[in-house]
């Protein structure tokens, strides 16, 4: 009784800020309004719509950029906690690399796309026009307001979210586990295969999934940057739920939301099967 | 034992949402809905208060005025919002300024009984009359009532037409050499990644309109804008379409060199930028000629429904329609007081120049238009 007592603060934030939204977009997902009488109804009108056409070639969108940026983000920030952890007398380095990571990590948003905008964006970018001005070549085809513009943008702070949260997975490989390894005769490539591996893979894939789930969400930085251009669930859903033109599209931003819930729960269940499966071999 | 546990989470639960809801109304003070607001809240014109003047008593006993979605740089609201604040002596409080239609709805709905719930909204006509049929506005009929057209209000005074404007070409003249004045210059090379929208035409009137008279431009009607988003392809496909949806700071920084716009909110720029050192120039071009008007309503649920009704009186007396031709746009009595002579002479030479009479487009129409480009735009510009 007292253990669900203490607990119930805890259960009561899950429904009232997990349980309760999720149930609304449930059945809102469900509902119709008439965009003549407006009158609304039950129907399955906005599932079926996001399964198709525009909101689908979005979600693909999103599942690309959020899983390149994901996996480039995790391999990129695993190597530079490593080389920095790694790096002798790196206690000064190792605090900046962390405070920066700290401050970068939760640099986002519209800021963000401004500053990008403002050095290497198409018109106005100063690196840009430095280049275009020196060499007459601007930046090589690159461009900004494209899928690789943006997977760029998201990395800046992908990358030191994944330091962040890697780094203390890291500190937490005991160097007397290398020792024995070594004095047992293992090679450096044996004892990552057989030790560090397995030890850091659930941190290192939890990270990863981490990771896959903000370039997922993100929003304000596309918004500001790439506008409709590039196909994301997030925009669509703005563009379903606060419209100035269409109306009566909400159900269909609600049946969006619902499936990036759907999206980010059939991650979390393959995180939670591929950790049981790590952890099999630990204990 | 488990039946007590769950009685009480639910108590718990309902008290932390009677809480919530407590919390957020908190704004102790003026009359919320019910008790004296109550004749004002049925008034249907000035004569219901017995006068302009028990009208300003009224608003004044309530002291304060609730507005959502208005941008203060956006039709000169933000002089609006202050002179009527100072000559009635009433505080006005600004809800999410770059709120949309539809978060102006929501948040009528969403705030039904509370203090801070809106008074007045300024929607796209659409919205205004799914406010209406949703019932969540209150009739009402300004004194110059019948100076406004018949096809720019609602018979009974739900919502009624406020200021409007047409689509043009605003362009940095600092950045490009030569500045586009029709549609057809925008497929221009030299144009390349200049030409920018406000907005994405699903989500925001100004950037649909804009493709609506693309399309006008291009063999396309009120009754078919499909013309526009082919052009708009053709746009992207030559390069010259820039995905950075326009804010002041991108227009200043030179990111968006070219603007599709209402012509109000891109001759409302030019002195700003003036003062930045930017030249500025606005075109309405001359083959795609499409004009638009936003609409006025009060909320039926309006916490101050005599406030409400004296800004609508405001808005709409010479005084409050000269401060939206000041800020470039065209208010809706504005053929009339040109014909009285009581239209502000300097601001009305200012409008940029319009050749050619603009048709407006029939709801259906508008419906019909948005169907496509929802359909459309997304999955044609996209990617």
């Amino acid at each position: 009784m007292l253990v669900v007592l203490g607990a119930l603060p805890f259960l009561l934030y899950i429904a009232v800020f997990l349980v309760l939204p999720i149930g609304v977009l449930a059945v809102e997902a469900f509902r119709a309004t008439d965009p003549v009488t407006f009158e609304e109804t039950w129907s399955t009108a906005s599932v079926e719509a996001i399964t198709d056409g525009a909101y689908r070639r979005a979600y693909v969108g999103s599942l690309q950029l959020s899983l390149i940026t994901a996996v480039i983000g995790a391999a990129l920030g695993l190597a530079l906690a490593i080389a920095v952890l790694r790096a002798r007398r790196g206690r000064l380095l190792r605090r900046l690399v962390l405070t920066a990571s700290g401050v970068l990590a939760n640099f986002g948003g519209i800021p963000l796309a401004f500053a990008f905008i403002a050095t290497i964006g198409g018109n106005a970018g100063v690196v840009t026009a430095l280049l275009t001005d020196t060499l007459g070549l601007g930046l090589g085809g690159f461009s900004l307001y494209s899928m690789t513009g943006l997977a760029l943008v998201y990395l800046y702070f992908l990358i030191p979210l994944m330091v962040l949260t890697i780094i203390p997975a890291l500190e937490a490989l005991r160097p007397q586990w290398r020792e024995a390894a070594d004095n047992l005769g293992a090679t450096g490539w044996q004892y990552w295969r057989y030790v560090g591996g397995p030890v850091l893979l659930p941190p290192v894939l939890g990270a990863t999934m981490l990771l896959f789930a903000s370039a997922f969400a993100a929003y304000a930085t596309a918004r500001a940057l790439v506008g409709s251009s590039i196909p994301l669930v997030t925009l669509q859903i703005a563009d379903a739920l606060s419209s100035n033109v269409v109306v009566g599209s909400e159900n269909v931003g609600k049946a969006l939301a619902l499936g990036m819930v759907v999206l980010i729960g059939l991650v979390m269940v393959f995180y939670a099967w591929v950790q049981r499966r790590t952890q099999r071999w630990l204990t | 034992m488990r039946r007590s546990t769950l009685r009480t989470t639910i108590a718990v639960v309902t008290a932390g949402l009677t809480l919530t809801a407590c919390g957020s109304g908190g704004d102790a003070g003026s009359g919320s809905g019910g008790g004296d607001g109550s004749d004002a809240a049925t008034a249907t014109s000035v004569e219901d208060f017995g006068g302009m003047d028990a009208l300003v008593e009224a608003a004044q006993a309530e002291g304060e005025l609730n507005v959502i979605a208005l941008p203060p740089d956006w039709a000169n609201y933000g002089e609006m919002l202050e002179t009527f604040s100072e000559k009635y002596d009433i505080e006005i409080n600004s809800a999410s300024p770059d709120g949309s239609s539809q978060d102006e709805l929501n948040a009528v709905e969403s705030q039904k009984g509370q203090d801070r719930a809106p008074d007045v909204l300024d929607l796209g006509t659409a919205f205004a009359r799914q406010a209406q049929a949703q019932g969540l506005t209150a009739p009402y009929q300004v004194q110059t009532w019948g100076e406004i057209p018949e096809d720019q209000k609602d018979p009974e005074g739900h919502w009624y037409n406020d200021y409007g404007g047409y689509i043009s070409i605003g362009c940095n003249a600092s950045v490009v050499d030569e500045c586009p004045t029709t549609f057809a210059d925008l497929l221009d090379p030299q144009y390349a990644g200049q030409v920018a929208l406000n907005g994405n035409p699903t989500q925001a009137a100004a950037a649909f309109s804009g493709v609506w008279a693309a399309s006008l431009a291009n063999g396309g009607s009120l009754d078919e804008i499909g013309p526009g988003i082919d052009f708009f392809g053709r746009i992207k496909d030559v390069g010259n379409f820039n995905p950075v949806e326009i804010t002041p700071a991108t227009i200043q920084s030179g990111e968006t060199p070219i603007s599709i716009d209402w012509d109000y909110l891109n001759a409302g720029l030019t002195e700003t930028l003036a003062d930045q050192g930017v030249e500025w120039e606005v075109a309405v071009p001359s083959d795609g000629l499409f004009g638009s008007y936003y609409s006025q309503a009060i909320s039926k649920f309006a916490p101050h429904p005599a406030a409400a009704r004296l800004w609508q009186e405001f808005l709409y007396s010479d005084e409050g329609q000269n401060i939206w031709l000041n800020g470039g746009a065209r208010p809706v009595r504005l053929p009339a007081m040109e014909e009285a002579g009581t239209a502000d002479a300097d601001a009305l030479a200012a409008l940029p120049e319009v050749q050619g009479t603009a048709k407006f487009p029939t709801e259906e129409q508008q419906t019909a238009a948005q169907a496509v480009v929802a359909e459309r735009w997304n999955a044609e510009m996209s990617g």
